[in-house]
């Protein structure tokens, strides 16, 4: 189930590239239903998995990509059939392949959880960073497009791909939704993983790597939708913003762990 | 039966000549009518618009038809066909059907890609449909142009590239903003340039117009023209604060906007994208700005060159198109031919003499045994109820293929008697070959 499901994300990333390159659009309807297939696939090998180990699979790195691959193919579907661009498919499907893939050839096996950490605060601390993860997985997407689209525009080299990409301001405005329905799913999501360090570790707060860099990111999002908000600062520099902050954020989910020694174990 | 086109358009005739043939729609009805009783047509439709007059008809004999519509248009219009002769091209068979699909397409479009043509030509096979000028072969042969149009739109990028000026500022404008709706346009200037550039600003449906000038008088002109609003040169600043969209065309000697200028406007804008357009030389606008953040600098030669990529990127795609429509017109032609009455009553035979030969067998099988003499009675009398059967439909086809309708009679006995349109290709297909072969061989 989880190679069908790779293999399909593949296919349909193929084909989003494919319509990328050849800008023909039933190549890129093909990839979204293939994206689709994928999700409803995706979400049966979830379901599976939580049976089979009687616990919301959370808690290894290979379980924590897959949910992210699945939140993210998600949420871009959502986007897609509101805003019709199909053409943000080319960039976020192969995220999701090379997440799923790595989702597949990471460990999955789970050492039984330690009891102080047996807590229905795990599973909702992850669900909440994930799906801010994964919004914010598109909003760097947006960006890059974002990015491209006014580079071409400033330099009056209007090549193909521009031709593809959607308005700036239509990029600037999902950037914009992006950003407000990610952040509040990451604040939450690092408060609860502030309860579960109480329960665990005895205090909210601990200077432990993890959650210095969580913060980190937290403030960089914090920043952005500030100047937005204050300075109006829209545009390019809120497309950086948006891919300077999933990269650190990527950094906190992946990177803190093998850098440096955490007791946030897993991921 | 023949499809005859016989027309001049924008490459082939100046504006005085196309204005003498053009029909207006008042006359157009009565010109129908005339034209489609004229004995040797025996369908017919006309397309008059501003670049082109064009008679498409079915004729059975095609130089009469030529003949008659030539002499038929200048009747119409009262010239003498001598002087006009030299513009006007006549096509027949595929090539009038490519041509025809050429023009639905818009390909033949003084802006190749314009999508206005087809409404026009639809509007025009709706008036010669209405009036019964059109019969079989012009019912198919129009929605089949119709339907090659909408293949040409959606297969290639051709109608997706703007080749004017205006047209790429636009085009640049929704790459912005994604629509122009809503969306604040300044003029500065009130020259003709403003004037064309805001009639397509205003057909994308852009919001609130503000003009401005150094003479008030005339940005009061051009603004009340625009339903928009006159600000005085003075309060410039302004009004860029207000503008979404800027377009500059004024015979200033130095720049009327600079970069400072416009830096401090985009900050009380918060930010918000601008997009100028400088189609004014010497330059109204301070190149410089096009580096301020959200502030998009388009002038004249950056907007030529835009034009010029996509006039490159338009030939590669009328390429395609005309592929398209080479196949499509062969596919029409050789469904027109099946329409030939030749092969038709070939075809008819040809069944009639199947079931024959079946129906005697079977008889003959059934009678037990039976003299030679006796057998050849039974063979002479079904060939007899056969012959006498397909006589008179065979004798009015023939005499009704070459009159008006005939293409009507035609259509009718392949379908009465089930004679399958492929089976009659293949006939015509066999005999045209044998046609070919000896010249082939010489």
């Amino acid at each position: 189930m989880s190679a069908l499901t790779t293999i399909v994300y593949l296919a349909g990333t193929a084909l989003y590239l494919l319509y990328l390159a050849l800008a023909r659009p039933g190549l890129a309807r093909a990839g979204r239903a293939a994206l689709a297939l994928g999700f409803v696939l995706h979400t049966a090998l979830l379901g599976l998995r939580m049976l089979e180990i009687g616990y919301p699979p959370v808690a290894s790195l290979g379980d924590s990509l897959s949910l992210l691959t699945w939140l993210l193919v998600g949420g871009y579907l959502v986007v897609s059939l509101k805003h019709g661009t199909m053409v943000l498919g080319s960039f976020v499907s192969p995220i999701a392949a090379a997440l799923m893939v790595s989702a597949w050839i990471l460990p999955r096996a789970t050492s039984p959880l330690t009891p102080g950490l047996h807590s229905v605060w795990i599973p909702i601390h992850v669900w909440l960073v994930l799906s801010g993860e994964a919004i914010f997985a598109l909003a760097f997407c947006a960006g890059i497009m974002y990015l491209f689209q006014e580079r071409q525009l400033k330099t009056k080299q209007l090549g193909l791909l521009a031709r593809r990409l959607p308005s700036l301001e239509l990029l600037d405005r999902l950037n914009w939704r992006l950003l407000t329905i990610g952040f509040p799913l990451l604040t939450f999501g690092f408060i609860a993983g502030m309860v579960v360090a109480a329960s665990a570790w005895g205090a909210f707060w601990s200077w432990d790597p993890k959650q210095v860099w969580a913060l980190i990111t937290w403030l960089l999002y914090a920043v952005q939708l500030h100047s937005r908000l204050t300075a109006g600062w829209r545009g390019r520099r809120a497309a950086i913003l948006s891919i300077v902050g999933f990269v650190v954020l990527l950094f906190t989910f992946l990177g803190v762990n093998l850098v440096q020694t955490s007791l946030h174990r897993f991921v | 039966m023949e499809i005859v086109l016989l027309g001049l358009n924008h490459h082939t005739a100046p504006l005085p000549v196309r204005e003498q043939l053009a029909f207006t729609p008042e006359v157009l009805l009565e010109a129908i009518r005339r034209l489609c009783k004229l004995p040797g047509i025996a369908e017919g439709l006309i397309l008059s618009t501003c670049n082109r007059v064009e008679v498409l008809a079915v004729a059975p004999d095609p130089d009469l038809g030529v003949r008659q519509i030539t002499a038929f248009l200048g009747e119409c219009h009262g010239v003498s066909m001598a002087g006009v002769e030299p513009h006007v091209y006549v096509h027949t068979a595929t090539e009038a059907v490519r041509h025809l699909f050429r023009v639905a397409s818009s390909l033949d479009s003084m802006v190749v890609g314009e999508p206005q043509i087809l409404g026009q030509l639809k509007a025009a096979y709706r008036v010669a449909a209405g009036q019964k000028a059109t019969g079989v072969v012009l019912n198919r042969l129009l929605h089949k142009a119709f339907a090659v149009a909408k293949r040409v739109r959606t297969e290639t990028r051709i109608a997706s590239s703007a080749v004017s000026v205006s047209f790429a500022a636009i085009q640049l404008a929704r790459r912005i903003f994604g629509t122009l709706a809503g969306k604040t346009v300044l003029i500065v200037g009130a020259g003709e340039m403003c004037e064309l550039a805001l009639r397509h600003l205003r057909s994308q449906g852009v919001g609130e117009v503000l003009v401005t000038n150094r003479t008030y008088e005339r940005a009061v002109r051009l603004a009340g023209e625009f339903r928009g609003s006159a600000i005085p040169f003075e309060e410039l600043p302004q009004g860029l604060r207000r503008a979404d969209i800027v377009l500059t065309s004024t015979g200033s000697p130095n720049f009327i906007v600079r970069r400072e200028q416009a830096a401090e406007v985009i900050r009380a804008r918060r930010h918000r994208p601008m997009f100028f357009i400088d189609i004014a030389v010497p330059r109204d606008v301070d190149p410089r700005i096009n580096d301020i953040e959200n502030v998009y600098l388009y002038d004249l030669d950056d907007l030529q060159a835009v034009v010029q990529d996509n006039r490159q990127e338009r030939e590669k795609e009328a390429r395609r198109a005309e592929e398209i429509i080479a196949h499509e017109a062969g596919q029409f032609f050789h469904w027109l031919r099946s329409l030939d009455v030749v092969p038709l009553i070939v075809a008819l035979r040809e069944r009639a003499e199947a079931i024959r030969r079946r129906e005697l067998e079977r008889a003959l099988g059934r009678m037990g045994p039976l003299t030679e003499a006796q057998r050849e009675v039974l063979a002479a009398l079904s060939a007899g109820i056969i012959n006498k059967l397909l006589h008179q439909p065979i004798t009015r086809l023939k005499a009704e293929s070459g009159a008006e309708q005939g293409a009507l009679y035609i259509e009718a006995a392949r379908r009465l008697f089930a004679l399958d349109a492929e089976e009659i290709e293949q006939e015509l297909d066999e005999a045209l070959a044998d046609l070919e072969a000896p010249e082939g061989g010489g």
